[in-house]
């Protein structure tokens, strides 16, 4: 019974706060819904039993690539009276998007059966986080193989766009430079008598 | 748990018994970090040839709570356009997360609030919450130097906690178990006899380097304390903070440093074991005051490290994190799972 109802709590939350995503107006705060989204869709999978798949949600989205979303949107300067402008205008196109999506997921949903004979071979002895990582690094090591070279392409185009010619006029530090320094090279102390001239050249050819 | 599950039924005594037991791990956890600061203070003060706090009560012993309720009398002050709201949670969400790890770190086999089998696994998704709390108050104070400061604790915070999630990546893979209670245990045997050298500092130690000195940036504290460099930014992302909320901001911070210490003992330093065999007797049993001991031991270097090094620069930093720590830790797990499959495994 409790079960039902924290389901029906969480589901309440989760839908609020994904609507909340598009309709509020500051955007920092549309990221901040998302996040409360993850994390309570993270809750949800938790209820299922699907520990290492919730935390591991919490890990990557949550920790890591929302938080980036947040850096970029608190560094944009978007002026938040004007961000509704053009609702109308972009709102058929959008519904368009929106029914294609929608049947889409309906359509995989119903058109071929949902793999679920597997989900009776769980066995409950192995913890969860063995179990999955069995079963991607044996039957599934190929598309994980694809999928991880696909997502190293991706951080590669990353830094070959953001990559800029060395420009020649531009200043740069060595760093190794920098850390292999030591005080010799930053201080000399000399011996001065009274009265006499110090060629300031002088410590420096030592 | 019987007698209180009779006296308000069994839902609401189930309830009552948890929530007692988290006010019985607080409560202790609070008064611990109140001291730390209070050491932090003469442990400085001695190491800079001062005095230190030594005014209120013997020997200065109450000066904590002296600095608890000026805390708690100064007026808060809330700047104009802050955005209210994230202004006032992000304090909560940074001391709610440092909290909530504390559910899962087992103090002795018995001594454990919740014990869960994906422990790290727990501890690794909810530390990486706390980010939020740092960058939303960085945010909301409507600053620039806040701003500033909420920007590079973020970027540095997450870039050290690759190089720390790598480092416990080796750890699990030498114990097979994401259980903290049973890495601790994986760590009583061993070829080495079940004293100080079987523990997983020894065969893991560049990793064991890397997590220690990740902790100490992960934390924020000095010399990675870029985030409030007072002589950059003022306070960094605290710095429009006053009264309780500050004081919260300060909790959140050495109750991080514990944990950190806590974790590093658990996962390299063989938690409750003691350093010993367990032919010494009693001086070789297992014990939690093994723990405490190990975890002050390391809050000590916290401290000594402030008082030792100066700061690093920022570039330098984010250097140190990704071209150097990283590197390190996915070579040593290369290595360490050569030497797993190797004839030559000791675990």
């Amino acid at each position: 019974m409790i079960t039902n109802l924290l389901f029906y709590i969480f589901a309440t939350i989760l839908i609020s706060s994904a609507i909340c995503v598009i309709v509020v107006k500051n955007p920092v705060h549309s990221v901040l819904y998302l996040v409360l989204t993850f994390v309570t869709s993270s809750c949800l999978w938790m209820m299922l039993k699907a520990e290492f798949l919730s935390l591991a949600l919490i890990v990557i989205y949550v920790g890591a690539v929302m938080v980036l979303f947040l850096f970029v949107v608190m560094m944009l300067d978007i002026d938040s009276e004007n961000i509704k402008e053009g609702f109308f205008a972009n709102l058929p196109l959008a519904i368009t998007v929106g029914v294609i999506v929608l049947g889409e997921i309906i359509i995989a949903l119903y058109g071929r059966p949902i793999i679920t004979e597997n989900i009776n071979n769980i066995n409950q002895n192995i913890s969860n986080a063995n179990q999955l990582g069995f079963e991607l690094y044996t039957h599934y090591s190929y598309p994980v193989e694809l999928a991880s070279i696909i997502l190293l392409l991706g951080l590669v185009i990353a830094v070959a766009l953001t990559l800029q010619k060395t420009d020649k006029k531009a200043k740069y530090q060595n760093i190794n430079k920098q850390v292999m320094v030591n005080s010799k090279d930053r201080l000399v102390l000399l011996d001065i008598k009274n009265n006499t001239a110090v060629d300031i050249n002088d410590g420096a050819n030592k | 748990m019987e007698i209180l599950q009779n006296l308000l039924g069994v839902g609401l005594g189930y309830f009552a018994w948890y929530l007692l037991n988290a006010i019985g791990l607080i409560i202790p956890l609070v008064v611990f970090v109140a001291y730390l600061t209070f050491a932090e203070r003469k442990i400085l003060a001695y190491m800079h040839g001062r005095l230190g706090a030594n005014r209120v009560g013997p020997k200065g012993l109450l000066q904590p709570f002296a600095d608890l309720l000026k805390f708690i009398f100064k007026e808060l002050i809330m700047p104009t356009r802050a955005n209210k709201w994230i202004f006032n949670i992000s304090p909560v969400i940074l001391l709610f997360c440092a909290l909530l790890v504390w559910a899962v770190v087992p103090l002795s086999p018995q001594i454990i609030f919740t014990h869960v089998n994906a422990g790290v696994l727990y501890v690794l998704a909810v530390s990486s919450l706390g980010v939020y709390g740092i960058v939303l108050a960085g945010w909301s104070g409507n600053s620039k130097y806040s701003f500033l400061g909420g920007i590079r604790a973020s970027a540095q915070m997450i870039s050290y906690e690759l190089a720390m999630g790598f480092s416990i990546i080796g750890v699990l893979m030498v114990s097979g178990s994401l259980d903290l209670v049973e890495i601790v245990k994986i760590q009583s045997i061993g070829k080495m006899g079940g004293g100080l050298l079987s523990w997983n500092w020894l065969p893991l130690f560049p990793l064991f380097l890397v997590y220690l000195i990740s902790g100490v940036a992960e934390t924020n504290r000095a010399p990675f304390d870029v985030c409030e460099g007072e002589s950059e930014i003022v306070a960094g992302f605290f710095v429009e903070y006053s009264g309780t909320k500050f004081a919260l901001f300060m909790l959140a911070e050495y109750l991080n440093m514990v944990l950190v210490s806590a974790l590093t003992v658990l996962m390299f330093l063989g938690g409750w074991l003691s350093p010993f065999p367990m032919s010494f007797g009693f001086i070789g049993k297992s014990s939690i005051l093994w723990l405490i001991i190990k975890v002050c031991f390391l809050l000590f270097g916290f401290i000594w490290y402030r008082a030792s090094f100066p700061r690093y620069r920022y570039d330098q930093i984010m250097r140190l994190g990704w071209k150097v720590f990283l590197p390190v830790t996915l070579v040593w797990i290369f290595i360490l799972g050569a030497w797993i499959i190797s004839p030559l495994n000791i675990w």
